[in-house]
């Protein structure tokens, strides 16, 4: 316990593979953390819980990857949003044109399609929407006019591919198809072979047309959202969230948890042991009848009540955790410093008149940092996981997106039950491969610190 | 034991600190609409008055009145309060729950308590008892080939299976063998009165999921620590001694190293125990298990609050006389500590 030097420490701790995969894992944790913190801007994940935010994404998404495993393709959900866009002016009418295509090349329908507009226009210009398929036809969607206004105005809308009209224009040209059309969605009929109602794949156009007598009429934030049912490369939740949002923003949050509460409790810890250890007699039982009454406090259910009734931020639960974090190192530490405390230096810094809290923090706490280390690193976990737990349970921060908090969400929306394993498997993985990482340093640690155990 | 009363008095009292401000809002509502629906069930009382001020004074007095018999109109945290509330809760008076109800529908605190108390005895106390006896026996079995095969493979399944959150593997395991290949129920509260002679029969089937994840998370750890106590008192002379004698190594390990290893485990055991009504609370959540756990959590979401007091008071009470045990099991075990206490 004495004898090894920071130096030895280092060198043993290089040797063990353990310590290795440990340390790589955290650079890794870390590396992720610093990548969200810089390429997610801080705004996405305070929008964590706005659905507004997240309005143009699909529900409950597959991650786009799964497609590479797949025969049949899964539709990946596309946002178009750089239409061609043409102008022309002819007797005194100008049309805008917009043009979305694209290549749909899946084995099965799009969940929908919406189209997304602003325009700035006068007087009731006609809006128009077609689609060219890969066979040739062209089917009309939908002709509307616009609220009519004499002056300038802008007008926002969005086009659902649910819109009553679009059904009728469609049953109108049914004539085109092999089928019957009843009860099936306009998406279905859309993408379909003109035989069979299966998906027809090849390159689709999109057409807006606007129509009206004044030259300034435009459309812009022209969007075309084909929705599909796989979606980036973490999938999405029920409230249309990209989860790997959600997962990357989780990892700096559960490095902080874990690491502030971990090193926090065992500076408090050590200290407290080891001015108890050193002053021993009155003050030595006072301080440790003390740690046996917080030692004996259930910590989970406290912690439930003190989440519920006072406050459910993050930075306060981080104190919380400490209040439990700090007993059991103050119960070894005491025990090394009573045997610390017997060595001859000790006893002559003693003589020679040195304070308490020189003698504690110069002669004594030096010789308890490797195993200080080593507990630092196996705490950790244990912080994250009570963390994760508690946001499970619903009590944590609603404000981050942490681990525990997906996972919350994903309980609450039976994920389990609709087999939607994206939105269980990567949290946990994460929170595991954390805890996996501060395991293997403080065991690598630990192993040096205490040889008896190698072997 | 005087540690352990001052331990439960200090639960209780914190407790009943951070609770007891909601509680007090909520018993005077609860007054108010008694006397409110009182009175509007009785029609007769409001024709005797002539204006409705008159009306709403009376009122106003029954609920006062009521309030001072209950002892409400001192504040919480007054010592007086406190005390009642605290040599109430001692004699296992917890009163009434505000919403929750046990299954036979009495809304004792007490009733509802002991109705879900056994259930979670009898899951982690199952789950505890065989996830320490695979453990000391892999343990043990690993100590005896330090650094073979098996050895190895125990020890990083200790180390993966203690950093995975037993709810999250609850909620695989259920996505698992409940949804994808439907053998076990996801629901682990059995579906038929418990009045029904397959009522055990089905309270077995649907805490087998919630087993088998306690089990397979828990073993690893407890087979490492075994291990690491075997492999310390294998270095004692002892055993070396036992060795040179010519006794089988087996013998050695099973009789007298296990013997010796036998007081910090079984201290750890009947920590373990506690330590996991403790955690019951997330994985009963996770299956649903209709045990203290999960009435905690219901309780908290609801916030109430009778029942909250009374489940914290019995989860320290068990956690208190566990560690109570596992002192006695240690002096018992091991003669060096039954000194001078």
């Amino acid at each position: 316990m004495s004898s090894i030097t920071p130096q030895e420490i280092k060198q043993e701790f290089l040797k063990s593979k353990m310590g290795i995969a440990g340390i790589t894992i955290l650079a890794i944790l870390i590396s992720i953390s610093i990548i969200a913190i810089i390429a997610i801007p801080v705004e996405t994940f305070q929008e964590w819980n706005n659905p507004g935010n997240w309005i143009s994404n699909p529900k409950v998404a597959i991650p786009i990857w799964v497609n590479i495993f797949l025969t049949e393709k899964i539709p990946e959900h596309k946002i178009l949003e750089n239409p061609n866009i043409e102008k022309i002016t002819n007797a005194g009418i100008e049309l805008t044109s917009h043009q979305f295509g694209f290549n749909f090349n899946y084995d099965d329908f799009p969940n929908d399609f919406i189209y997304e507009f602003s325009s700035e226009y006068s007087g009731s210009p006609l809006l128009e929407m077609s689609v060219i398929r890969p066979d040739g036809i062209k089917l009309d969607l939908l002709t509307t006019s616009l609220p009519h206004s004499s002056e300038k105005t802008t007008h926002s809308e969005r086009i659902f591919s649910t819109d009553h009209t679009i059904k009728k224009n469609l049953s109108l040209q049914s004539e085109n198809f092999e089928f019957i059309f009843e009860r099936l969605s306009t998406e279905d009929i859309v993408f379909s072979k003109i035989q069979t109602n299966e998906p027809l794949k090849g390159n689709y156009v999109f057409l807006v047309n606007m129509y009206g007598v004044d030259s300034e009429n435009q459309i812009y934030e022209s969007k075309l959202i084909v929705g599909g049912k796989a979606f980036g490369i973490m999938g999405t939740d029920e409230l249309r969230r990209d989860l790997a949002i959600g997962l990357l923003w989780g990892t700096p949050l559960a490095l902080f948890i874990g690491l502030v509460v971990s090193i926090s409790s065992v500076i408090a810890g050590l200290l407290y042991g080891v001015y108890a250890g050193y002053k021993g007699k009155k003050t030595d039982e006072a301080m440790m009848r003390f740690n046996d009454v917080i030692y004996a406090l259930p910590a989970l259910p406290f912690l439930i009540i003190l989440s519920v009734t006072i406050s459910n931020s993050i930075f306060v639960m981080v104190g919380f955790l400490m209040i439990f974090g700090w007993v059991g190192i103050a119960k070894v530490s005491r025990s090394m410093s009573l045997q610390i405390k017997t060595r001859g230096y000790v006893d002559a810094a003693n003589m020679m008149g040195q304070k308490d809290s020189k003698i504690i923090l110069k002669h004594i706490v030096p010789q308890l940092l490797p195993y200080a280390f080593a507990s630092i690193a196996i705490s950790v976990p244990a912080a994250i996981t009570t963390e994760a737990g508690l946001s499970f349970l619903g009590l944590g921060d609603p404000t981050f997106p942490t681990w525990g908090q997906i996972l919350h969400d994903a309980n609450t929306f039976g994920a389990a039950a609709r087999g939607m394993w994206w939105w269980i498997m990567p949290p946990g993985v994460m929170i595991a491969i954390t805890g996996l990482a501060f395991v293997f340093i403080g065991n690598a640690l630990d192993a040096i610190v205490n040889p008896k155990l190698k072997r | 034991m005087v540690t352990m009363f001052g331990v439960l008095m200090i639960t209780l009292l914190i407790t009943i600190v951070l609770v007891g401000s909601n509680m007090d809002t909520i018993l005077k509502q609860g007054i108010v609409f008694q006397v409110r629906s009182e009175i509007t069930e009785n029609p007769a009382i409001a024709e005797s008055f002539s204006s409705v001020e008159e009306f709403e004074g009376f009122i106003q007095t029954q609920i006062d009145q009521r309030i001072q018999i209950l002892g409400l109109d001192e504040p919480w945290h007054s010592p007086q309060r406190i005390g009642v509330t605290m040599y109430k809760i001692l004699l296992l008076d917890f009163g009434h729950a505000t919403f929750l109800t046990s299954d036979e529908g009495s809304s004792d605190v007490k009733d509802i308590l002991f109705e879900k108390l056994p259930r979670t005895v009898l899951l982690f106390t199952s789950a505890t008892i065989i996830i320490s006896i695979i453990g000391i026996f892999l343990g043990a079995f690993s100590s005896s080939k330090v650094g073979s095969g098996i050895d190895r493979i125990t020890s990083s399944f200790a180390i993966i299976s203690s950093s995975f959150p037993v709810w999250w593997i609850g909620m695989l395991m259920i996505f698992l063998f409940a949804f994808t290949w439907q053998i076990f129920p996801a629901r682990a509260t059995p579906d038929i009165p418990s009045s029904d002679p397959g009522y055990i029969g089905s309270l077995l089937y649907h805490m087998a999921l919630p087993l088998i994840t306690i089990v397979m998370i828990g073993f690893g750890s407890w087979a490492y620590l075994v291990r690491n106590f075997m492999v310390g008192i294998m270095q004692e002379d002892f055993i070396m001694a036992k060795k040179t004698i010519g006794i089988k190594q087996k013998r050695i390990i099973y009789t007298h190293a296990l013997k010796n290893a036998a007081p910090p485990i079984v201290t750890i055991l009947a920590l373990s125990l506690s330590g996991s009504l403790g955690g019951a609370i997330i994985t009963e959540a996770v299956f649903d298990w209709p045990g203290m756990g999960r009435l905690y959590f219901e309780a908290i979401t609801v916030m109430d609050l009778p029942v909250i007091i009374g489940a914290t008071y019995l989860l320290t009470v068990f956690f208190l006389v566990s560690i109570f045990i596992a002192d006695l099991l240690y002096g018992y075990f091991d003669p060096r500590v039954r000194t001078g206490t």
